[in-house]
């Protein structure tokens, strides 16, 4: 099965999404874009991404991350619910592991969602990661950007919190949520050194149950502590980030009421102006755009290497060298050689 | 590169309980699909705007109550309002014979019993995308 696009048809979703009215219309060609990056990946996604971009920047970026089950999708329905109180308009993007073995995906965050359903400014697409090591890579940085340059006011992204998936949320978010509710055993052990570091605030979930206090009472002792250590996870490179001065506030929330939900309200705007007020903000959208130019470098580069290899006629001097064991000739050594070739010609 | 199929299973009206739309949901799943789950209790334009926002290839409707005479063709209506031409809409639940060429003519391609293998909607959808 082909995926079916022509450029004509990618230029007509950008224009619908451009438009300044909200339409159906334009709802459907946003979901459209999304498909195809989804299903294109970066060689569909530079020819959208080049045209939107000059139209983003405006939306705020709340992530979302904490292990199955503590209520992430519902606690989402709740603040897209006080944002669309105000009046803003607000697209959520789902993200659910595929599995590996099928590599089929069921996906069961609208479910929670029920309720803004039809509401004309709410958007909402669940995504399947596709067995990306991140959990929420690439397309979902492309996503976001069309998301934006479709005006939403805020985004928020709900990813699982497994593996690297938190880390990857960190890179494309304002303000990182993490929920970690009572009663999911000794998981507050398992809050692993990562993730201390990228979050912003911690949400105790489902206060309702038995622990939350404790809950709150074990994280405020972490923080404690963590005030204390230095930094030296250079993965998330958090020293480059990290908010000195923000110390992650922990809010108890009941996501099926809604208690407390605007508290945390309260919190994200808090943050949002701690990062404008003491230019975090500019650190963070640095750090942003990094990992995105290297993802996006990496797959060119590996096109481009590939390409290369294969047919460059040059390079089967190397071989050459290689398979008459010539001095100093081994496939590492010739592949370094080839290396400074490439940093010769386009970095130096 | 296989494209990922990507289908919305719903269940529209006052059913009080999803235990086959779910095995359904999850079937398909382990056949390979990307599965979206919605809950009970959809209104026609709740699934509709599922539609818009998921872009699904396929639309699988599971009733039980009886209550497909109405609501099938009323979200075929929609749909086809909304300019959603080319989503294959399925229907599944109990669903008496007699009613099916009903739901045919207003736009649902094929309707599934009780006892339906996961495998045959499967295969039923890979040879009948609409793009
Ligand atoms: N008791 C209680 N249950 C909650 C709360 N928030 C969510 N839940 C329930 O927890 C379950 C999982 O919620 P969901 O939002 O799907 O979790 P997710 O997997 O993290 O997205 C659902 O049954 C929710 O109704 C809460 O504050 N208290
Ligand atoms: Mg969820």
């Amino acid at each position: 099965m082909q995926m079916q696009y022509s450029d004509d048809l990618i230029q007509s979703y950008i224009d619908l999404i451009k438009q300044k009215e909200d339409s159906v219309k334009k709802k459907r060609a946003l979901a459209r874009l999304i498909t195809l990056i989804e299903n294109g990946g970066p060689e569909i996604a530079q020819k959208i991404i080049p045209q939107i971009y000059n139209l983003t920047g405006h939306a705020k970026i709340i992530g979302i991350t904490g292990a199955p089950g503590s209520g992430k999708s519902t606690l989402t329905s709740q603040i897209a619910d006080h944002y669309l109180e105000q009046g803003l308009k607000v697209s959520v993007i789902a993200v659910d592991p595929t599995s590996p073995f099928s590599g089929g995906a069921l996906l069961g965050d609208r479910i929670r969602m029920k309720k803004n359903f039809t509401n004309p400014r709410f958007f909402i697409r669940s995504m399947a990661n596709r067995g990306q090591l991140g959990g929420l890579a690439m397309a979902t940085k492309d996503v976001i950007h069309v998301l934006d340059a479709y005006h939403s006011d805020i985004i928020i992204i709900e990813t699982v919190g497994v593996g690297q998936s938190e880390i990857d949320i960190f890179k494309s978010a304002h303000t990182t949520l993490v929920i970690t509710p009572p009663g999911l055993g000794d998981e507050i052990q398992a809050i692993k050194a990562g993730l201390m570091e990228i979050t912003d605030i911690f949400v105790v979930n489902k206060m309702d149950r038995d622990g939350a206090d404790k809950r709150v009472a074990e994280l405020q002792t972490m923080l404690d502590f963590a005030e204390n250590i230095e930094i030296k996870n250079d993965q998330t490179q958090a020293k480059v980030v990290r908010c000195d001065g923000w110390r992650p506030p922990v809010i108890k929330t009941n996501g099926v009421t809604g208690e407390n939900v605007p508290l945390l309200l309260e919190n994200i705007k808090k943050h949002q102006e701690f990062l404008n007020q003491t230019g975090f903000i500019k650190k963070r959208l640095q750090f942003r755009y990094k990992h995105y130019i290297v993802e996006i470098l990496k797959y060119f580069l590996v096109k481009n290497v590939e390409e290369i290899v294969f047919t460059n006629e040059k390079i089967n001097e190397f071989i050459e060298k290689i398979l008459s064991h010539e001095q100093g000739a081994d496939p590492y050594s010739i592949s370094g050689a080839i290396m400074e070739i490439f940093r010769d010609r386009y970095f130096s | 590169m296989e494209r990922k199929i990507r289908l919305i299973v719903a269940k529209p009206g006052l059913d009080g309980h999803d235990r086959g739309a779910k095995v359904i949901a999850r079937g398909l799943r382990d056949a390979g699909f990307e599965v979206i789950y919605t809950g009970l209790h959809q209104t026609p334009d709740d699934i509709v705007q599922s539609v818009i926002q998921e872009d699904p290839d396929a639309l699988l409707l599971s009733i039980l109550s009886g209550a497909h005479p109405v609501l099938f063709p009323e979200i075929t209506k929609k749909l086809h309002e909304n300019g959603v031409d080319d989503v294959l809409v399925l229907g599944g639940g109990i669903i008496p014979e007699e009613d099916v060429p009903a739901l045919k003519e207003a736009g649902v391609s094929e309707v599934f019993g009780p006892g339906t293998k996961i495998q045959e909607i499967a295969d039923y959808i890979r040879a009948n995308l609409k793009r």
